[in-house]
């Protein structure tokens, strides 16, 4: 399940960051390594809700820097 | 009956598939009118690129480049689309900005700076397109523009955003008085909370949209493609008695007390 999930994830990454898909690492922090900016972020989490049909509160939204905390973060949600 | 076709349409503000603009700009085509877009450029080029794409299915004949507050820009993008559509029938203004500490907390805690921005890019905006649009606005029209309820009523966390929307609205009445000998009408659509882009920057926008889904009549908010076919009725004859109104366009949210 969290494989699926953290591939998922970085397919979604990889398309709104327009990044490697190699550069994105389950350590790798978006803004530091994935070069995103304030919107990217934004887009991103919204992108994120859509694939997986959530809701990420902007309280939460802010915790999320790296693509594992993503990946954690959904699978709790899910689980 | 709504028929669109030989209008053009200039449609400002999409910066992706959430985007009101984007709901409007849809429906407009929908209804066969010719579309141009413009875009918010960014020094990567990446904006450009995504709406391109984006709206790449609607056929564009003009696509180009509109910071608003680039009056060197407006100027020549406006110029562009004079040679290259001779008139202008249709114009979207769909764009605001408010620094993102601006939109929660102490409204009295706005700086001058962030308050003069806001205005600007929200407000006076409209202004300055609708100036830049007239003179190509020969055979009448309509210009539509997006306000929002946070304008009229307190909202949480909308603090400056709601100064911007007032004068936005104030400025829709004026423009309309100015511009009905030209037969040009010029309303706003009050839309109901949508999460985009834009809003996302509003402190708690999930849990007005939460609320609205609690109290308003029609126990929902609205989607983009609601707001587009609003839009495409004020840009069309359909509504030709109506110029200084703002629309709500909200799932009856406007009309609760509590």
């Amino acid at each position: 399940m969290s494989a699926d999930v953290l591939a998922k994830v970085q397919a979604v990454i990889a398309d709104k960051l327009e990044v490697d898909a190699a550069k994105i690492t389950p350590e790798a922090n978006f803004t530091d390594d994935l070069g995103a900016d304030s919107l990217d972020v934004v887009e991103l989490v919204m992108a994120l809700e859509e694939e997986f049909d959530v809701e990420i509160p902007d309280e939460e939204a802010e915790k999320l820097q790296t693509v594992q905390s993503v990946v954690d973060y959904i699978n709790a949600k899910h689980g | 009956m709504l028929n669109l076709s030989g209008k053009n349409a200039l449609v400002t503000g999409i910066a992706n598939n959430r985007s009101i603009a984007w709901g409007i700009a849809q429906q407009l085509h929908a209804a066969g009118a010719n579309i141009g877009i413009t875009y918010l450029p960014d020094e990567k080029g990446k904006m450009e690129r995504k709406v391109e794409e984006l709206v790449a299915p609607l056929n564009p004949s003009i696509y180009l480049p509109l910071n608003v507050q680039d009056d060197a820009q407006i100027d020549r993008t406006f110029a562009e689309v004079g040679e290259k559509w001779g008139r202008i029938d249709i114009l979207i203004h769909c764009l605001a900005f408010a620094n993102k500490e601006d939109l929660s907390g102490d409204f009295s805690k706005t700086s001058r700076a962030g308050f003069a921005q806001a205005l600007d890019i929200s407000t006076y905006s409209l202004n300055r397109l609708a100036g830049a649009a007239k003179p190509l606005m020969t055979e009448g029209g309509s210009i539509i523009t997006l306000t929002y309820l946070g304008g009229v009523k307190v909202i949480p966390n909308y603090n400056v955003m709601g100064i911007a929307k007032a004068g936005l609205e104030m400025s829709v009445r004026y423009l309309a008085a100015e511009f009905g000998s030209q037969n040009v009408r010029v309303n706003g659509i009050s839309a109901g909370p949508i999460r985009t882009l834009a809003s996302s920057a509003v402190g708690g926008i999930l849990d007005m949209i939460h609320h609205v889904e609690e109290v308003a009549p029609l126990h929902r908010t609205v989607t983009q493609t609601e707001v587009g076919n609003t839009a495409a009725f004020l840009a069309s004859d359909l509504s030709s008695g109506i110029t200084g109104q703002i629309i709500y366009v909200d799932a009856g949210y406007e009309t609760v007390g509590m």
